[in-house]
């Protein structure tokens, strides 16, 4: 009885074999890439909100420190939406007609609270507080980006775990002096090196990598 | 007492019957079928191979979208995220315990007892601790109704005004006001108000938690109703007359504080010593150095004798068991005076009460140890009396509206006072209540109670100081509070119940309600959560005449005693439908989810029932036993029959509030009515029971047969006299294993290493704990099926041991939350690195990396693990998804989670201590369990400051670790008992 296969598929199917493994990995590693992406992350998307609120117009524009709005960022773990009373602290002034404002007044006038989409969203698991990161020297851009280049909101960052341990284990590489922590125009220095290892000892900044850290 | 006693945990662990042991032992008994599921290896395969390919697509699924709704105008002290505490105050039985509520935006999640509050000093118990839950109940009566149908407030109003109208000319002769026991000064008020308009009206009183026997046992002996209140501190010995003063009594939660502090060994010369006669075995009980188990009756008989051989009146002479107890507890008393004290308990009649008191004024202890005070009660009547009056005013037609405030009295009444079927004679009929319960289904008008979370009111505590009960938020459901429902009945203009309480408190004190000074003095009030110097001062009684007049004796009725108890978890049944109390393993019986006919083995064996555990593999949480009907009088119920060590024979023990057909979903359904049974002749026994076997079987959720001991040293107990001796004897034949012992290299802590230590000597086993764990951690309440499963997921549960013989053994309480082991077994063993050590100390549980291999949970030593079997959590409700602690995860199907130490409670130390620069202070963290214990048995702290209070008290000689032998080196370390053991009584 003849051979079905030819000599040559030996060959093939040896190639074959050899080459399943880097198919396998290339495999992985693209669907490692597509964990990472903005499409899983959602990172750099612009959320649809109820007004076109404009951290660009506001925070580059005007000027306005952040903590104006976010005004429990440095003591508690959420940083705080502003409740409408702020925005119309202004705007019953400052383009007190202006139509795309209707929904703010009309929740000032009815006290039915504007609904914003979160943007920064941590899975429910995850445990964040802001006071202490502010506290230390990490400024809001680090995580947040140049808000004030944002008309519309988007997250800079892919908030992976990941990510966050990368600070936790080399902050030195990130934290800028407390007195700039609220700066949006705040650039790292060309020795970063030099002044995040003197900044981690001078605010005991722990390299917390405990699972309890941030999960609980 | 020898070292090395044996201790045991259930009757059949004492019994070491050899088919038991084979049971226990046996993962796949037997008796159960054979697994027999017709799937082929080929489909498991097949579908395995289909779930784990699906399981990892779970993963890529996106978040959903989430909405941030900001407030329209802030409030100004709120900071977004950070709790804010008020003071609140909760009435049970008339008798209100001062409370700091945390409230999450507006939301109140968890309960502390307030540290300035006389009758709390920071705990809480049980009850306090799970009204958290029955606030966001959704069961709760939600709407008004008359004859079921929604009507609105002004209706409710019209049709009151036109029966007051018509009343008028009539004095009110046909107004009937039904309240609980009324400890509201501005509640007490408005009362007098309507009946002074009223003359002919009429305020009846029923309340089955109120303390009546406690009450008209002071009558007796001293002609008045007056307040006795204990000074535990000054008192060396003490005897209680069936007293659980440490369990369900006003201010127990002051005296178990007080009775501990008497108790530490390191100062052994103090130590109190207390003797208890008793019937069902209680925290009182079990922590007393020598209890005597009576029946009921008996208590009386022996108490009796006690007083006699003090010269208190005349007895007969002790005789058997209670001879050598009644003498050496009358020598003790005696050689003690004044600084000794007697306490005679609610399960016992007025006239155990008046010989209480008579023994305390003969000992010299008034003024001492005890002091009198006016009630805390406003109006104290005699309740049974007040009822039957009532009962008979409506089957006479005499009553032509009757305004129920609170209480359950179609459920509770006595079972030989037609209180129902009179009810249904009277023409207007409102009920104000928290549900639509029995009581509600006689009653045209039902209106929505406010729970005491969303009220303002005021309340006296056991010493009468006053708090002022103010709401944490709006009323979920519009429910209206007992101040408007009685303010409809004035002819003032309509106020809100915080006016009506202000100027109430602005006329006592003589100031304007609005003048600056009232204002600041109220904001005193409210923040600190009581009046200070509000409290009674002490008054002078003198003993009448019938102090020592006994109990009117009945005819013998022979067959068995039966004593009445409310149940340690849901009361006369008013928490019946709250979760977390129901699966509260009940003291003693470790019971969940029902009562049970509670008697002696030897009883049991008499009565030839039996019980068993179900032969299931795994936890035995099933218990099989009998179903027995008992028939009292003409009355009958059934009921399971449960045999427990140290209960008196010939008599049974039923707790009351179980049998609830309108109670709510959780509440129906489980257990049987014994208010069916409790006459107004015999409220706190009766005599003249006779048992009959059904034949039928009961499934009873029992907690106790998890976890058996098999000899090893995890309860450790000595007499003082050995204790002093030799403070380390108590761990003879016990040894650790050197800490070079180990493959592993030692963890370092730079930072904290947190610690805690359980003084087992100061549990009372009042299981406050476990329900302020389950309260600050989110945990689950699984129901009766799962619990028969063994599959209860208390993080925190409470061992109960025994040592001696089963007629009267000695008790001891160990809780048992995670070791927190340094060489944790449950770490080495997880696949996917869910559990791991943090730089504390901590075995960190990461509920994001379980998958729920149950290895880890498999391989600790000490059972504290908890694996969600099945989808616990309720994620749909939202009414329950409003109280919860948004600071811990709640948890999902297929999770393994156990005690954190309460991390979310370090992190916040830890976050604020960083902010500012400094260390966490010893004391500043307090797990839940520790900051609700009334006796300061559980302590917390970091292990590396050598004068931390935990660090203290590792290095006492009491000190020891569970299961030292296999090289865990628990976080947990315990602190031994000590029992003060009269010599001349012995073991």
């Amino acid at each position: 009885m003849s051979q079905i296969f030819h000599r040559s598929t030996n060959s093939i199917a040896r190639v074959s074999i050899f080459g399943t493994i880097f198919i396998v990995a290339g495999l992985l590693v693209i669907l490692l890439y597509i964990n990472r992406s903005p499409w899983i992350t959602r990172a750099t998307a612009p959320r649809e909100q109820p007004i076109q609120f404009s951290h660009e117009r506001h925070v580059g524009g005007n000027g306005i420190d952040c903590r104006y709005c976010h005004t429990s960022v440095e003591d508690s773990r959420f940083a705080g939406i502003p409740p409408t009373k702020t925005c119309m602290n202004c705007h019953s002034q400052i383009f007190a007609d202006a139509p795309f404002l209707e929904p703010v007044r009309a929740s000032f006038a009815t006290g039915k609270p504007l609904e914003w989409t979160r943007v920064h969203d941590l899975p429910n698991f995850v445990y964040f507080d802001h006071s202490i990161h502010v506290n230390k020297g990490v400024g809001c851009t680090t995580c947040h980006g140049q808000v004030d280049r944002m008309p519309l909101m988007y997250q800079e960052q892919s908030l992976q775990m990941e990510w966050c341990i990368n600070c936790h284990r080399n902050p030195e590489q990130y934290v800028r002096p407390k007195e700039a922590v609220f700066r949006v125009d705040y650039q790292p220095p060309s020795n970063q090196a030099e002044l995040g290892a003197r900044l981690v000892a001078e605010y005991q900044i722990q390299k917390l990598t405990s699972c309890s850290t941030c999960h609980r | 007492m020898t070292t090395g006693k044996a201790f045991w945990r259930t009757l059949d662990e004492l019994a070491d019957d050899p088919s038991f042991r084979e049971r226990l032992y046996n993962e796949f008994p037997s008796e159960v079928e054979a697994i027999s599921d017709p799937t082929t290896r080929r489909t498991f395969l097949k579908l395995m191979g289909a779930s784990l390919a699906l399981a990892g697509v779970t993963a890529c699924t996106r978040q959903p979208e989430e909405k941030i709704v900001p407030y329209v105008r802030q409030p100004e002290e709120l900071v977004l995220g950070k709790p804010l505490f008020f003071a609140t105050a909760m009435s049970l039985g008339g008798v209100a315990t001062g409370l700091l509520v945390e409230s999450h935006e507006g939301r109140p999640t968890k309960i502390e007892g307030n540290p300035l509050h006389p009758g709390s000093l920071g705990a809480a118990d049980v009850f306090n601790q799970s009204a958290a839950l029955s606030l966001y109940d959704p069961d709760r009566a939600k709407t008004i109704t008359n004859l079921g149908e929604i009507r609105p407030w002004a209706e409710f109003l019209a049709m009151m005004r036109a029966t007051l109208i018509s009343q008028k000319p009539l004095q009110g002769v046909g107004i009937r006001i039904l309240t609980e026991a009324v400890n509201s000064p501005t509640l007490a008020a408005q009362i007098q108000d309507v009946l002074s308009r009223f003359p002919s009206a009429k305020w009846h009183q029923w309340d089955p938690t109120s303390r009546q026997h406690t009450m008209l046992g002071a009558r007796q002996a001293f002609g008045e109703f007056v307040e006795a209140q204990y000074k535990f501190e000054n008192a060396d010995v003490i005897l209680s007359l069936d007293g659980d003063f440490l369990g369900l009594a006003a201010g127990a939660l002051r005296y178990a504080r007080e009775f501990a502090e008497r108790r530490r060994p390191d100062d052994a010369a103090h130590m109190n010593r207390l003797y208890a006669l008793e019937t069902m075995p209680s925290f009182t009980g079990a922590k007393a150095d020598h209890r005597l188990p009576l029946k009921p009756s008996e208590i009386e008989v022996v108490a009796r004798q006690i007083a006699a051989a003090l010269g208190v009146g005349s007895a007969s002479a002790p005789s058997g068991d209670a001879q050598k107890f009644v003498a050496a507890a009358a020598k003790d008393l005696g050689e003690h005076r004044g600084r000794s004290l007697v306490v005679a308990g609610e399960s016992q009649p007025p006239a155990v009460h008046a010989l209480a008191h008579a023994m305390n004024q003969a000992l010299g202890n008034v003024g001492a140890t005890v002091i009198y005070t006016e009630p805390v009660e406003i109006a104290p009547v005699d309740q049974v009396a007040s009822i039957r009056e009532l009962t008979a005013d409506m089957d006479a037609g005499r009553v032509d509206l009757l305004v129920i405030i609170g209480g359950n009295p179609v459920f509770t009444a006595p079972a030989d006072v037609p209180f129902a079927q009179a009810l249904a004679k009277v023409q207007n009929r409102v009920r104000l209540g928290l549900y639509e319960d029995e009581t509600s289904a006689f009653c045209q008008w039902q209106i929505p109670q406010v729970h005491f979370l969303e009220e303002w009111s005021d309340a006296r505590a056991f010493d009468g100081t006053v708090s002022i009960v103010q709401p944490l938020i709006a009323p979920l459901y519009g429910g209206r509070s007992a101040h408007e429902v009685l303010a409809a009945m004035s002819d003032r203009q309509e106020q809100t119940p915080h006016d009506l309480v202000r100027e109430h408190w602005a006329a006592k004190e003589k100031q304007a309600a609005t003048s600056p000074d009232f204002e600041a003095r109220w904001r005193r009030w409210l923040h600190d959560g009581l009046m200070a110097d509000s409290a009674f001062t002490p008054r002078t009684v003198s003993l009448a005449a019938t102090a020592t007049a006994a109990s009117p004796v009945e005819a013998a009725a022979g067959g068995y005693e039966i004593s009445y108890r409310l149940d340690p978890s849901i009361l006369d049944g008013r928490f019946a439908n709250n979760g977390w109390l129901q699966e509260t393993p009940k003291p003693i019986t470790k019971l969940t989810w029902d009562n049970a006919v509670i008697l002696s083995p030897a009883t049991a064996e008499k009565l030839r029932v039996d019980q068993r555990p179900a032969m299931r593999g795994g936890e035995h949480g099933e218990i099989l036993t009998r179903l027995i009907e008992l028939k009292l009088g003409n009355r009958t119920v059934r009921g399971p029959v449960f045999a427990i060590p140290g209960h008196p024979d010939d008599c049974v023990t039923v707790h009351l509030g179980y049998g609830r057909q309108r109670g709510g979903h959780i509440a129906d359904g489980a257990g049987f009515n014994a208010f069916a049974l409790r006459a107004s002749n015999g409220m706190a026994y009766g005599r003249g029971l006779q048992m009959t076997e059904t034949g039928e079987g009961y499934s009873l959720a029992c907690t106790q047969y998890h976890h058996l001991l098999e000899g090893r040293g995890i309860v450790r107990a000595i007499s003082r006299d050995e204790f002093v001796r030799d403070p380390k004897a108590m761990h003879e034949g016990f040894e650790a294993p050197p800490r070079t012992l180990t493959l592993y290299p030692e963890y370092k802590y730079d930072g904290y290493k947190w610690g805690m230590a359980i003084d087992v000597n100061a549990c009372t086993g009042c299981n406050a704990c476990i329900v302020g764990c389950v309260a600050e951690n989110n945990i689950a309440v699984i129901g009766k099926d799962q619990v028969l499963r063994g599959r209860e997921m208390h993080w925190l549960r409470l061992d109960t041991y025994f040592a001696g013989h089963e007629t009267n053994p000695e008790t001891y309480f160990q809780p048992m939350p995670c070791m927190q082991c340094e060489n944790a077994p449950c770490e080495v063993v997880c696949p996917v690195g869910a559990t791991v050590h943090s730089h504390e100390g901590l075995n960190d549980m990461v509920y994001n990396r379980c998958v729920g291999t149950r290895y880890c949970s498999n391989n600790c030593p000490y059972k504290v693990r908890r694996f969600n079997y099945l989808l616990y959590q309720d994620f749909t409700t939202p009414s329950t998804m409003l109280g919860r602690n948004p600071d811990v995860t709640v948890r999902s199907r297929g999770v393994m989670e156990k005690c954190t130490y309460c991390v979310q409670r370090i992190n916040r130390a830890k976050i604020d201590s960083e902010k500012q620069s400094r260390r966490i202070e010893d004391g500043e963290i307090k797990t839940a369990c520790q900051q609700t214990c009334p006796t300061d048995a559980i302590i917390f702290g970091d292990l590396n400051d050598p004068n931390s209070r935990v660090a203290r008290l590792q290095k006492e000689e009491r000190n020891y670790a569970v299961l030292a032998e296999l090289n865990t080196r628990p976080r947990t370390t315990y602190l031994g008992v000590v029992r003060n053991v009269n010599p001349e009584l012995g073991e």
